[in-house]
């Protein structure tokens, strides 16, 4: 018998403390899969958001930082500044990266800072209990939107893919899911792309992984991804906005 | 030796792999673990083909794949 899948390498033996089902753990290890099959890992370092995800750093087995709420491409552009040898990713959450830290991210993008972002886009405030994120769909029942966001008084959602692809910067900006078996490798293979361009020094390059929250969501894992599908993705369109080597055509 | 290897300590029981399995052969296990969690068994492993769609869908990492050498 030959082992055809097992635990990578870049993840630690610690087991995950996210809820049942949760999208969290997939991506933390097809991040460990691609950091793994670039052999990276020796120089690679994580930096942690606040969120659920806050404990990633002990379910990496990599260097990791963890930065206050939002914060994180501000920590990993001072890393990436002082060690460019090394391999620089943050791993930050909606109401991390698309709220409290949209000034962060914004200037990071711009700047062109050669690291890799991955955001982790579940429409909700997760670790906190469920709030109202910029992500949130018009409609969704959130803790502080108990009647549906209403667009007149909490805008609408927040498109941080359209918004970097924008900004002239950013080499790489795509925007995936894991809500089947298909997608999930489409999403490897965007992280593979993300971190081969950094290691190449292309630039800045920016994942966003619509995922669910069935606890703050109330549904159990299976339906939370029919419903990413139904409602989710037709607001939050996957695909890839930017992609100025080709690198998905090479 | 198992095509199918679950660490039952990881098993969360979100039923994801089961659902995802192309030959619908998993189930839930009648036992509770240390978790308190119905974990995830395989009901035919005969006809299991070593696609691993289970263990790369589960978040938690639990399952492991072998494939019988030709
Ligand atoms: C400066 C600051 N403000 C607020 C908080 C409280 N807080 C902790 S986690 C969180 C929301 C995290 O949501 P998200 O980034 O979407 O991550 P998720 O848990 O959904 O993965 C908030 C507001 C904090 N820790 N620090
Ligand atoms: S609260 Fe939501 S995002 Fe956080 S671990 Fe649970 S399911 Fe995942
Ligand atoms: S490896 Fe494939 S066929 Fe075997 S149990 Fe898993 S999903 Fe089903
Ligand atoms: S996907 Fe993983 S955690 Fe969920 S039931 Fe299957 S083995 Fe258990
Ligand atoms: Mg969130």
């Amino acid at each position: 018998m030959k082992q055809v899948f097992s635990r990578p390498q870049s993840l630690s033996k610690k087991p995950f403390h996210y809820c049942p089902g949760c999208d969290h753990g997939v991506v933390h290890r097809l991040i460990a899969e691609v950091i793994d099959e670039l052999e990276i890992k020796d120089r690679t370092i994580g930096v942690a958001p606040v969120g659920c995800s806050v404990f990633a750093y002990d379910y990496f087995d990599v260097d990791f930082n963890q930065a206050p709420h939002g914060r994180a491409p501000a920590v990993a552009t001072g890393i990436k500044r002082v060690r460019p040898e090394s391999i620089v990713f943050t791993y930050q959450g909606d109401g991390d990266l698309a709220a409290i830290g949209t000034a962060e991210i914004i200037h990071s993008a711009n700047r062109g800072e050669n690291i890799t972002v991955v955001f982790i886009n579940n429409a909700i405030y997760g670790m906190t209990g469920g709030q109202m994120a910029p992500t949130t769909l018009i409609g969704m029942k959130t803790q502080t939107s108990p009647y549906g966001r209403d667009a007149s008084t909490a805008g609408n959602p927040i498109r941080m893919s359209e918004m970097i692809a924008t900004l002239e910067s950013p080499v790489y900006v795509t925007r995936v899911t894991v809500n089947n078996p298909a997608n999930l490798m489409k999403t490897k293979k965007a992280l593979y792309n993300a971190f081969k361009l950094q290691k190449e020094g292309k630039g800045f390059s920016f994942v966003e992984v619509v995922s669910i929250c069935p606890t703050n969501w109330g549904k159990k894992p299976a339906d939370s991804h029919k419903w990413l599908t139904e409602n989710m993705l037709p607001v939050f369109k996957l695909g890839t906005f930017k992609d100025i080597h080709g690198v998905e055509k090479s | 030796m198992s095509k199918w290897v679950i660490n039952e300590n990881l098993c969360k029981g979100c039923g994801i792999c089961i659902s995802r399995c192309p030959l619908k052969i998993l189930a839930f296990a009648d036992h509770l673990t240390a978790k308190g969690v119905h974990p995830a068994a395989i009901t035919d492993e005969a006809k299991c083909t070593s696609c691993a769609i289970c263990a790369r869908s589960c978040p938690d990492v639990a399952i492991e794949i072998f494939k019988e050498e030709k």
